[in-house]
């Protein structure tokens, strides 16, 4: 054990030291999250009202509005924008279908030269695979499950 | 109103997600492999449909509302054709965001270069 060689100064340096340590506030974290994938939301649902607006049904206008937001998402990657606010907004950036969208575009382009086969194309599913690998089962499940109790 | 309901729920997710970021070990892939389970699990038990009713896009937008998409499509599926529904209807409504997300971060990753 590291710890029992410290001498009785090196640990009050160690306390001294962590406690000065800069700790990102989980508050301002959270409040930071909240705003911006709010916001996100907020401008889905505005892609919603248009599609509902020009006479899709709210359930008919849901695709469509995914992939406006996955376009959104997809193109502020590629300028590089996307990566900025992530960095900004954490889990604001992460959890919205935008995020998505950037983990699929930001492994593609960061590994392109690796080729358009096992860069682009294998690492565009570097997060997305396992999304789409639980997703897709889990959803089989319930499936399963509805099937054998309703059918 | 409808904005600011989905701002609120949209958010509440958001910020729900950056807290198991901060406080478990979990990193962001964990985090939307987890939610977009949850999603399709509050799907099978019509608790997602609940969540859309009161915040629209706050619902869909964010990865959960991806597995309410996979999981609907599913028994929606399941009540038209029975037991091949299971597997038919897992891409049934998901594959147009699906399909987008592969052709347009296709698209995007052969337009720009990386930056930086």
């Amino acid at each position: 054990m590291v710890m029992a060689k410290l001498t009785r100064e090196q640990k009050a340096y160690k306390e001294w030291a962590d406690s000065r340590k800069p700790r990102p506030s989980l508050g301002r974290n959270i409040a930071v999250a909240f705003v911006v994938g709010g916001l996100i939301c907020a401008l889905g649902q505005g892609v919603l009202n248009y599609f509902i607006s020009i006479g899709m049904s709210a359930k008919e206008a849901g695709g469509p509005t995914s992939a406006v937001m996955i376009l959104l998402g997809a193109l502020l990657t590629g300028l590089g924008i996307y990566d900025r606010i992530g960095k900004f907004a954490g889990a604001g950036s992460i959890v919205p279908i935008t995020g998505f969208a950037n983990s699929i575009v930001a492994p593609a382009l960061e590994y392109k030269r690796e080729g358009y086969v096992m860069g682009v194309g294998a690492r565009m599913f570097q997060i997305a695979g396992p999304v789409l690998v639980y997703g897709m089962s889990t959803a089989w499940l319930v499936g399963l499950i509805h099937w054998l109790i309703h059918k | 109103m409808d904005f600011v309901y989905a701002f609120l729920l949209g958010g509440a997710i958001c910020a729900l997600g950056q807290i198991l970021l901060d406080l478990t070990p979990l990193t962001p892939a964990h985090v939307l492999v987890l939610f977009v389970c949850s999603g399709a699990v509050l799907s099978g038990l019509g608790i997602y449909e609940i969540l859309i009713d009161f915040g629209g896009a706050g619902a869909t937008i964010p990865l959960p509302g991806f597995g309410h998409t996979l999981a609907s499509g599913v028994i929606q599926e399941i009540e038209a054709n029975g037991f091949w529904g299971i597997f038919s209807g897992v891409l049934e409504n998901a594959s147009v965001g699906l399909v987008a997300a592969v052709v347009i971060g296709l698209v995007i990753s052969l337009l720009f270069n990386p930056k930086g």
